[in-house]
């Protein structure tokens, strides 16, 4: 049991979990989107004072920020004590693409510690990869007015046609970036 | 003690989304080159399941559990609001590897730059808020 609990959950274990968690949350009379943090955050610095959109209770948010936080508990606790050593089970055409980045990380971790590392924000690759990166999610994300959770699954398990739209863009922004930015930006 | 279920609800989220690695950068470099079925069978049963327990909620008019009825709110229609905004969150979403749940989960399993993606993504939700009327929605 421990060792099956230490190995990678397949997508069919995922999946419902997701769903488990959405339906739970609209018993609970919540709706699942967890870029909404993103806004309340705001809202909770002062930006209302000036900017409407940001003029709301974010107090109304706090069970997100809640839920956020036991994610990062969680996250924590897997890590730690619900992992095994053996190397992610990529598939052998991405390996050979992670390569050609030169990333190599990938064998001893889930992400990639050559880029998230605190020398390598002061680097143009760094920077670009972290805080490009994270203006454009979170400019995206409002503009589109939902994430993955708020779009791809809340909205679509809602049939709503903006929420496909939105899905769209995601993946014909991720298709850019994969095949045509990431390979400049990586040998920066 | 009212929050005490989301924060449990998180964990199990946070656990999963560590275990199912969705939110490792490779999987999604992998999911946005097509090149395995992992991100598709976790995003698409989510979908499906979901879909039909919204199906069934609003079938049997189930109550929340303050006993108030559940509302899935309709999303306003239009094109270049999603379009765009969904484009500009994909290229944020495949360059940094993780979108807004994934994120936080990182924060978790040690990688603490994604703190500085978490900041950078409130200030371009700020930005967002700065420039919403000249915009196109």
């Amino acid at each position: 049991m421990i060792e099956l609990i230490k190995e990678p959950w397949p997508w069919y274990v995922a999946g419902p979990i997701i769903a488990a968690v959405y339906t739970l949350l609209a018993l609970f009379g919540k709706s699942f989107g967890i870029s909404a943090t993103l806004r309340a955050a705001c809202s909770m610095a002062g930006a209302g004072k000036k900017i409407p959109f940001f003029n709301f209770d974010w107090r109304s948010q706090i069970w997100n920020m809640m839920f956020v936080l036991g994610s990062i508990i969680g996250g924590f606790i897997a890590a730690n004590y619900m992992m095994n050593d053996e190397p992610m089970q990529l598939s052998e055409s991405t390996v050979v693409a992670l390569q050609e980045l030169h990333l190599e990380s990938y064998k001893t971790g889930i992400y990639p510690t050559e880029i998230l590392n605190w020398e390598s924000l002061f680097t143009l690759k760094g920077f670009i990869m972290m805080v490009v990166g994270g203006l454009l999610i979170g400019f995206g994300t409002r503009w589109a007015g939902g994430c993955t959770s708020g779009h791809a699954i809340s909205g679509l398990a809602n049939l709503q046609l903006p929420s496909l739209i939105a899905v769209i863009g995601f993946f014909i922004g991720g298709l850019i970036m994969t095949f045509l930015l990431i390979p400049i930006i990586f040998n920066l | 003690m009212s929050y005490l279920k989301y924060i449990l609800l998180g964990i199990v989220f946070g656990i999963m989304f560590t275990k199912a690695e969705i939110i490792s950068w490779f999987r999604i470099y992998e999911m946005f080159r097509f090149e395995s079925f992992h991100m598709y069978g976790v995003i698409g049963s989510a979908v499906a399941l979901s879909a039909l327990s919204t199906w069934v909620i609003k079938k049997l008019n189930v109550k929340d559990i303050g006993g108030n009825p559940i509302v899935f709110s309709p999303k306003a229609m239009s094109v270049p609001r999603y379009l765009y905004g969904g484009i500009i969150f994909g290229l944020g979403w495949a360059l940094t590897g993780a979108c807004p749940g994934p994120l936080y989960t990182l924060i978790g399993n040690g990688a603490y730059m994604a703190i500085v993606i978490i900041i950078s993504a409130i200030i371009g939700t700020y930005f967002y808020g700065l420039l919403r009327d000249k915009l196109p929605h």
